[in-house]
């Protein structure tokens, strides 16, 4: 689904982001997120899984999973978000496929994904 | 009578951008630049003041001599849409003959009504052209999934009433979307971004005026 139209790519060009690393699903990554409580503006740090990432550019979207607690979490940001200030590579994961959805069925050792060394090519 | 005075406009697409607190905003694209009056209807000589606008520029040699007489006469190169504008007769002096109608006839912020051709979708039941419910799947129904139920009475009145909703031909209509807001004015790529999405397709005319409701309130829409 790419979009040639260039007047619409130039209109996207200033909210791509080039300073985000490459992730992809599987992919476990620390996200820091501006939150606003009470007035006041402060990062938060949600680390997980990436489950899947969705369309591309600008518009993309990506999902990050973790169990907090005992309960699974799940937050989706926009690719191009201005409240997404950083993301980290903490480390990479050996999948098969494109969207992780049946992580969320499984618990514990189950849903662990092994590691994949070495970078990405590109 | 609307007598907003607006621009024409072709539709781009659609995207999103964000703003300056993460909000995401969806819009649609429409290019605007070269809005160029082509003439004058007055109250005089017409019966009634409008501003006559051309858009999009044309070939040429795609025009009828006829067409080509007319944008000669104006002194602007020949275009494939020309549209009037009612508005008021004091208007009309702002906008002489040949000059462009500029993008910051709106702000942001600013309120429109957007007109377009709606996309055709064919011959359509009573489900999606009307959202009826349509019947039940079980408890013995057969052969009547998506109709719309009766459509009547009996012997009084006899008839079907006028205007009873039934399926047919949906969608390649004129619509209008009123109150929609403008959320950017780029003037250097010639485009107005609109919140939300436009009636009609991809490449398809659309006309974006002031919004006719706040002026009626105010009491700006005198013609």
């Amino acid at each position: 689904m790419s979009n040639s139209c260039p007047t619409i790519e130039s209109i996207e060009q200033p909210f791509r982001r080039t300073d985000l690393p490459e992730f992809r699903p599987g992919d476990t990554i620390r996200v820091h997120v501006l939150i606003s409580e009470g007035g006041k503006e402060r990062i938060q740090v949600f680390q997980g899984v990436c489950l899947h990432r969705k369309g591309g550019g600008a518009r993309g979207s990506f999902t990050v999973r973790k169990i907090s607690h005992g309960v699974g979490v799940e937050r989706v940001w926009p690719l191009s978000s201005p409240r997404v200030t950083k993301i980290e590579l903490v480390s990479r994961g050996r999948v098969r496929r494109a969207k992780l959805y049946y992580l969320r069925e499984r618990r514990g050792n189950a849903a662990r994904i092994r590691t994949r060394v070495g970078g990405y090519k590109s | 009578m609307n007598f907003q005075l607006g621009l024409i406009t072709k539709k781009i697409g659609m995207t999103q951008i964000f703003e300056k607190d993460g909000r995401r905003v969806p819009v649609t694209v429409l290019r605007a630049a070269g809005n160029q009056v082509l003439g004058h209807r007055t109250v005089e000589r017409d019966g009634y003041s409008a501003l006559v606008v051309a858009f999009d520029e044309k070939k040429p040699s795609r025009c009828t001599k006829a067409e080509l007489g007319r944008f000669k006469q104006a002194n602007i190169s020949p275009k494939y849409v020309v549209r009037e504008f009612r508005v008021a007769a004091d208007v009309l002096g702002k906008y002489a003959v040949g000059t462009e109608v500029p993008l910051s006839l709106f702000e942001v912020g600013a309120s429109v009504d957007v007109t377009g051709t709606s996309k055709g979708k064919g011959f359509q039941g009573v489900m999606k052209r009307h959202n009826m419910r349509g019947e039940q799947r079980t408890h013995g129904n057969h052969e009547s999934f998506r109709h719309g139920g009766s459509i009547g009475c009996r012997k009084t009145p006899g008839r079907v009433l006028p205007g009873k909703r039934m399926a047919g031909h949906m969608g390649n209509e004129r619509l209008t979307q009123q109150n929609m807001t403008v959320v950017r004015v780029l003037d250097e790529q010639g485009v107005l971004l609109v919140r939300g999405p436009v009636p009609g397709a991809k490449n398809s005319y659309v006309t974006v005026r002031h919004a006719v409701k706040p002026a009626i309130r105010a009491g700006n829409n005198k013609g």
